[in-house]
């Protein structure tokens, strides 16, 4: 309270023309400086070069780059192959973030109470989430392998043939999403562990004595004390869905007819497979816009936590 | 704690858990299956067969070998791989450690016009994820001259928003007096940064670093693109270019041993830091 009112002090002062900067703000860019630096050659500068590039194409091949308008975008929407992993995204953010979520919030209520197993417990549901995705698919290749994969061999014994899990074009999404499930559920336990923690415990012995069963508790105390957590791991899963896509690389390649091609390794393969910049802008672009309308959501409890506006 | 006194106030009814005994029976039962595929890992990656329709038992029923482990070990360069990806992580944190500190007390303690600006611009970094960038970042990393090189990896992971961020908050914690008396002594800015506000925000440079780490240990995608030479290739590039050509001989035990012995120091890490990692995910996730 005392530093605000310092502050705003201070705020006047500025306000006197000098034409020195103050000691403070040299000294201020300075330390910010290196971050800046890094920050404008990795992170501003190629949003303004895909911006470019996006409108930008050859007329002629070989010829030299023209402005081309919406060009890109339009061969890139009537590329099929980049509708499908536009769809095939959506239905993976449904398949990989609703499940994960679920999960998380029963493993980590289950596992609430500190006791030793529950930590053995969680700390098995946290394992997945320490190794490479790339380890992840690796082993995951032989768990979908037909007929004498882990998956197939199991069912053989229960006289059940599985489908070809990553070679039938409807399945193969969905042995994908397993996996992912598999990686993240564990991490967005922590989440759910820590916000649980703030759920007073008052709050669970008034709904007992009121005579509410698990069912009502958990509708009436516990999902609205989660709510801000709920919110961080959906921005968190949504943000992931479009970030990673190792496992696709090592485990379809996007395949079997792209039924498993993901934006992201769309965009890879326009870039170093067909080298086609335009398009491979233009699909960035498509999820830089994705991931501002999902962060976009999740600004303001950005700017509460970090911002100059907590109180 | 607060499930204590949960458990005090009920009377045996629920036994004042926030789930009921079945969620909790469930809940093990999911657990089970979420180790299978470790469970198959070990146990393959010790089989003294490689292939074969053997290979998909969980119940190990041979004397354990490393065999799997000499292949894996011969056919690719594990420890190379493992050199790489070390110099890799930690040399993104050093530099990281020193950006973030710095901008990290600019933020905390001084007062500039355009620090509101500044910090917008900080902020559209963890709104727009590195990795999306990857086919841009890469021309620029080109004409920097830095293709095809480790640092070519590390480069765009020098600034950290969310870094940042946590030492700011972890340096405002902290008492300006301390500086105060510093300064009368006649510290410089670097020394009161350096002999003040580091040592006191360890927790918060810990909980990072484990964070950077891990996530650029397991990076995948982005290597792939920026190494060409077998011989700076990280672990996880290794692995996958490995896996392929296992894959091809259906050597499965000899995946199972490569792709343990890529996910080893992380997973051993985490058994003796157990608590440290688990803060320091939580604390990565922003609020």
């Amino acid at each position: 309270m005392a530093q605000a009112v310092l502050t705003v002090g201070k705020a006047k002062t500025w306000s006197v023309p000098d034409w020195r900067p103050r000691r403070t703000t040299v000294l201020a860019f300075a330390l910010l400086a290196p971050s800046l630096l890094f920050l404008a050659l990795f992170t501003y500068w190629p949003v303004v070069q895909v911006l470019w590039q996006s409108l930008h194409g050859q007329v002629r091949v070989g010829g030299p780059q023209a402005y081309v308008g919406a060009q890109n975008f339009l061969k890139l929407f009537a590329d099929p192959a980049f509708r499908k992993a536009l769809a095939n995204n959506l239905v993976y953010a449904l398949g990989t973030v609703i499940p994960s979520l679920v999960l998380a919030l029963g493993f980590a209520m289950a596992l609430a109470r500190s006791s030793r197993v529950n930590a053995l417990f969680r700390a098995l549901f946290f394992l997945p989430v320490l190794i490479p995705l790339v380890a992840a698919a690796s082993i995951f290749l032989f768990l979908f392998l037909p007929n004498i994969g882990l998956i197939d061999y199991h069912l053989a014994k229960l006289a059940i043939s599985g489908p070809n899990w990553l070679g039938d074009p409807d399945v193969a999404l969905w042995s994908i999403m397993a996996l992912t499930v598999w990686k993240n559920a564990g991490y967005y336990m922590l989440f759910f562990l820590a916000g649980l923690q703030a759920v007073p415990a008052d709050a669970y012995e008034a709904a007992i004595l009121d005579g509410a069963g698990p069912w009502q508790r958990l509708r009436y105390v516990t999902l609205p004390y989660l709510k801000p957590t709920i919110g961080f791991v959906l921005v968190i899963g949504l943000l992931n869905v479009v970030t990673q896509v190792d496992h696709v690389f090592v485990l379809t390649k996007g395949g079997p007819s792209d039924s498993t091609n993901l934006l992201l390794f769309y965009v890879y393969q326009q870039a170093v497979e067909n080298y086609d910049a335009g398009r491979a802008a233009a699909g960035t672009l498509v999820m830089l816009a994705l991931l501002l309308v999902v962060t976009a959501s999740s600004l303001r409890t950005l700017e509460r936590s970090f911002g100059e506006k907590d109180a | 704690m607060s499930a204590a006194s949960i458990s005090q106030a009920s009377t045996g009814v629920s036994t004042g858990e926030i789930s009921p005994k079945l969620g909790y029976a469930a809940t093990l039962l999911v657990a089970a299956l979420w180790m299978v595929p470790f469970l198959w890992m070990l146990v393959a990656a010790f089989n003294p067969e490689n292939t074969g329709a053997g290979m998909a038992s969980l119940v190990p029923s041979y004397i354990p070998t490393l065999a799997n482990f000499r292949e894996a070990w011969a056919s690719a360069d594990f420890p190379r791989y493992g050199l790489n990806t070390t110099i890799i992580s930690l040399g993104i944190l050093a530099v990281q450690i020193v950006t973030i500190t710095l901008a990290g007390y600019a933020f905390a303690r001084l007062e500039f016009p355009g620090r509101t600006l500044c910090f917008y611009l900080f902020l559209l970094q963890l709104m727009l994820a590195p990795v999306v960038l990857i086919v841009p970042n890469l021309t620029t990393i080109a004409k920097l001259g830095l293709y095809d090189s480790l640092l070519g990896v590390m480069a765009p992971y020098f600034a950290s928003a969310f870094g940042t961020f946590l030492m700011r908050q972890a340096f405002m914690a902290i008492p300006r007096e301390l500086e105060d008396a510093a300064l009368i002594d006649g510290a410089s800015v670097f020394q009161r940064i350096g002999f003040i506000y580091l040592p006191l925000a360890k927790p918060s440079l810990v909980a990072f670093s484990i964070v950077s780490v891990t996530a650029h240990w397991n990076e995948f995608l982005w290597p792939l693109m920026v190494i060409n030479s077998p011989d700076l290739r990280p672990l996880t590039v290794g692995l996958a270019s490995f896996t392929r050509g296992a894959e091809g001989a259906q050597a499965w035990g000899v995946i199972a041993a490569g792709t343990l012995l890529v996910s080893a120091p992380l997973l051993i890490a985490f058994a003796l830091f157990q608590r440290a990692f688990v803060n320091s995910f939580v604390s990565s996730g922003i609020k």
